[in-house]
């Protein structure tokens, strides 16, 4: 951008009048995020207040009906399903973006990316419908009862695969085309290249990918808590329900009154707490891997 | 690089060759599956009846006419609110400040994190500050003006890209021949811009419709059809999970309501590449 | 076809010194009526030219005459551009490069380029240099180290770098990292090397470094070397060639021994050229 801000083009009333108007209205828009914490907080403080934040992780249960208000095993639902379905997504996101870049041919490469794209486009309600009406019996089949954190994994795979899929292809297009040519010129084959070479000179891309769909994994409340059973429990094996922060607040909001309601909106702002640990880790190890 | 290396090395090509196109495979094969049952299991209960009757049997009978509207009015809030500060505050960002600015860096960065907010927390934000303590209640308005948050980011980053987009000739010309800036914005730039706004309102308005948590408690849950703007309204991404999960048998509407909301959605992705292509040729012809 | 050795220990442990300087000429690249046309427009046409073992040819002329495209022909590099078509034959050493049954992998580990503009890998020096050796079938961390420390020292990189191998590449300056990626060509003992315009993109003391490498090089390697800079063509070439756009497309106007072209020309417009009269 020119220095077109300095005072020599605005010499109209009209100008000052628009420039003004306009820092107003973007006021409005950096103000929301502010309003939103300060919400949640005011919110949450009747249950900060009567219960404390360490009773949170260290109640018996969660049993708003009798006063208790133990946050941990939503916790561990929502940690369990956003890494299996991470670990799953991101090796499977990386390698079709590499299908579309080096493997596939060019009539195949254009159909699949738009493929991904349509993925990215789905809701979360038809996704986590189709979970429920579909996965959720066949996992049944292999293990009652069937909403499961298995299949909260399998869908939240689904859901955030084209996040880090369309991330890591943009990453893949900006590298360099002089490095492949170096590297075909020393007679490197296609994986050792893409291995050696594309990885490394994608990283920082691939790595705000994996950020992005992380964030999108913890915040994802619909599909997951269609599919997964709902139970207030830290699962014992995959096969079993929970409950995530997420479904917990969308389920039980309609009702909850008093110290219940604040509570469900302390289990919001431990939400936003994630996130911005997420981006804050996130801007933290790029940092250092500047130059790495 | 599609070049005739195709043949692999080593055994450690080969197992390449082999895990990329198995995941291609894979993840070709899961979304035929997920399209092919929605279609399969919808398209024979949409019909234009059921695009207008309004739903009975707490929807297991009936249409979606009045969620329909009700999803429209929703949107039609959302954008009229969204767009006018979106586009303000995209133009300032664009036009306004330096890139140093502190202001500018600190709403860029604020935007930034409600960017990644998450939908749920909209909901209790929405049902807190709209429904309560604004006194607005449980209406499409909520739901509305809760959207227009989560909007925000997108429609002010495409905007933003658009403005900047327009060559600085166009400015200094203008300048040069002593136009004011707000003419310069409203004559030159906006129209210049038109194709980034346009491809951030598109992504924007799929968004919204596909946002669920966030109106589960703030526009309500209810089917009829709204009388006015602040009477409780349900949307269809509400109306599909209130049949899988709350109403047995409700199965069957549900798969045509999630195709309804589908077709809708591939449209506006459609519309989107279309626009990009469009917006390339009008820039072409601009310049 | 002459079947390849792959790389064993007993080569690696020569360096630059103990190679064969050359001999009685024989030809060793051959190139017959070479096309190369992109999406249909010709890069250049009909090149016929034979290059002897051990030599160092520069290849001359303006800009957009084809003498890069040329380059690329030869380790099958053409082969990652879209829409490019060549016809016509090269042989190195006996060898169909065009042949569609060749194994490109391992021709162009005989064949060395060298590009304009320093391209390192986005990883350490170490790895730049690991990493190729160890894709071409060294695994032994012996061997490795020692061809890295022999193939630095060969480019005169070693006593600058020893102490950071771990560092990154794109830290280096870019006469360092130009020296890089021809110590990492040098790595797997090429018989040729390709350089396009290695020294343009540096500043001229880089650049002499870099052209005092280069001629360390000469009669161990068969080197083509594509250059604008007439006064280094004339400073270490042996033979030289020059390009010319005719008829729309580059050809091959004159090629000869560095005394003949430089001083005695046959066809006149490669007079004009190297009496600095045109181009």
């Amino acid at each position: 951008m020119t220095s077109l801000s300095s005072n020599t083009l605005s010499r109209w009333s009209t100008d000052e009048l628009l420039c003004w108007s306009l820092r107003g209205i973007a006021t409005i828009a950096g103000a929301i995020v502010i309003l939103i914490v300060v919400f949640l907080i005011v919110e949450a403080l009747p249950a900060l207040q009567h219960v404390g934040l360490l009773r949170f992780f260290t109640d018996p249960s969660w049993h708003p009906a009798e006063g208790l208000y133990n946050l941990t095993p939503m916790l561990w639902g929502t940690l369990f399903a956003m890494t299996g379905s991470v670990l799953i997504a991101t090796p499977l996101g990386i390698l079709s973006a590499v299908f579309c870049h080096y493997y596939a041919p060019l009539i195949l490469a254009r159909p699949y990316r738009r493929l991904i794209e349509l993925l990215a486009g789905i809701p979360s309600v038809v996704y986590g419908f189709w979970g429920l009406v579909v996965m959720v019996p066949l996992i049944a089949e292999i293990q009652p009862p069937g909403p499961s954190l298995l299949a909260g994994i399998l869908i939240l795979t689904i859901m955030i695969l084209p996040t880090i899929a369309l991330m890591a292809d943009a990453s893949l297009a900006n590298v360099p085309q002089q490095y492949l040519r170096g590297a075909a010129a020393l007679g490197l084959p296609r994986w050792a290249t893409i291995r050696g070479v594309v990885f490394p000179a994608a990283k920082s891309g691939l790595f705000t990918g994996v950020i992005l769909e992380t964030g999108r994994a913890i915040g994802e409340t619909m599909a997951i808590l269609m599919v997964s059973g709902n139970v207030v429990q830290t699962p014992s094996s995959v096969f079993a329900p929970i409950r995530t922060l997420t479904a917990n607040i969308a389920l039980e909001m309609a009702y909850a009154l008093g110290d219940h309601r604040a509570a469900l909106f302390v289990s919001g702002l431990v939400l936003m707490a994630m996130i911005v640990a997420l981006v804050v880790s996130a801007g933290w190890i790029s940092r250092g891997r500047m130059y790495g | 690089m599609a070049e005739t290396l195709s043949r692999p090395q080593n055994p450690r090509e080969w197992l390449a060759l082999v895990l990329v196109w198995g995941a291609a495979g894979l993840v070709t094969a899961v979304f035929c599956w997920l399209l092919g049952d929605i279609v399969w299991h919808g398209l024979s209960h949409v019909s234009w009846t059921f695009l207008t009757a309004p739903p009975e049997n707490a929807g297991r009978r009936g249409g979606i006419g009045p969620i329909l509207v009700s999803t429209s009015l929703i949107l039609g809030v959302c954008l009229s609110v969204s767009l006018p500060i979106g586009i303000g505050t995209a133009v300032l960002l664009a036009e306004f400040t330096s890139n140093h600015s502190l202001f500018g860096r600190m709403t860029r960065r604020s935007l930034d994190v409600l960017a990644g907010v998450p939908s749920i927390v909209f909901g209790l934000f929405g049902n807190a500050f709209f429904c309560k303590t604004l006194g607005l209640g449980f209406s499409i308005l909520s739901g509305g003006l809760t959207l227009a948050c989560m909007v925000l980011p997108i429609l002010i980053r495409s905007t933003e890209e658009g403005f900047r987009a327009v060559p600085t000739s166009y400015r200094l010309s203008a300048a040069a021949l002593g136009l004011s800036r707000t003419t310069t914005l409203v004559h030159l730039l906006l129209p210049a811009a038109v194709p980034g706004l346009l491809v951030g309102l598109v992504l924007g308005v799929g968004r919204a419709i596909a946002e669920t948590a966030a109106l589960i408690f703030t526009s309500g849950y209810v089917d009829r059809m709204p009388e006015s703007l602040l009477d409780s309204g349900r949307a269809l991404s509400i109306h599909i999970f209130d049949l899988s999960m709350n109403v047995s048998g409700g199965d069957a509407n549900a798969y045509a309501s999630a195709l309804v909301l589908v077709i809708m959605l591939l449209a506006i992705n459609g519309t989107v590449s279309w626009l990009a292509i469009y917006g390339l040729h009008r820039k072409i012809v601009a310049a | 076809m002459t079947p390849v050795e792959p790389i064993t220990g007993s080569r690696l442990r020569h360096s630059l010194e103990d190679r064969p300087t050359g001999g009685a000429p024989q030809p060793f690249v051959e190139v017959d009526r070479l096309s190369l046309y992109y999406e249909g427009k010709p890069a250049f046409q009909d090149v016929t030219l034979s290059i002897n073992k051990g030599c160092m040819t520069a290849l001359v002329g303006p800009s957009g005459c084809g003498k890069t495209s040329f380059l690329t022909c030869l380790n099958r590099l053409t082969d990652l551009i879209a829409g490019c078509r060549v016809s016509g034959r090269i042989t190195i050493d006996a060898l169909a490069v065009l042949a569609p049954d060749t194994d490109v992998i391992q021709l162009r580990r005989r064949i060395g380029m060298i590009f304009q503009k320093p391209n390192p890998f986005p990883l350490t020096i170490r790895r730049n240099l690991e990493f190729p050796l160890r894709e071409h079938g060294i695994r032994d961390r012996g061997q490795i180290t020692q061809t890295m420390e022999t193939t630095l020292r060969d480019v005169g990189l070693w006593d600058e770098v020893k102490n950071r191998l771990d560092s990154p590449a794109l830290a280096l300056s870019g006469g360092q990292q130009q020296r890089l990626c021809i110590a990492r060509a040098l790595a797997l003992l090429p018989e040729v090397l390709l350089m396009d315009e290695p020294c343009s993109a540096l500043d001229p003391l880089s650049g002499g470094v870099v052209e005092d490498l280069i001629v360390s090089l000469r009669g161990r390697y068969t080197v083509l070397i594509v250059t604008h800079n007439l006064a280094q063509a004339r400073r270490i070439a042996d033979h030289a060639a020059l390009f010319w756009v005719q008829n729309g497309a580059g050809r091959l106007i004159e090629a000869g021994t560095a005394k003949q072209i430089f001083e005695e020309p046959r066809d006149p417009l490669t007079a004009a050229y190297v009496s600095g009269m045109r181009g």
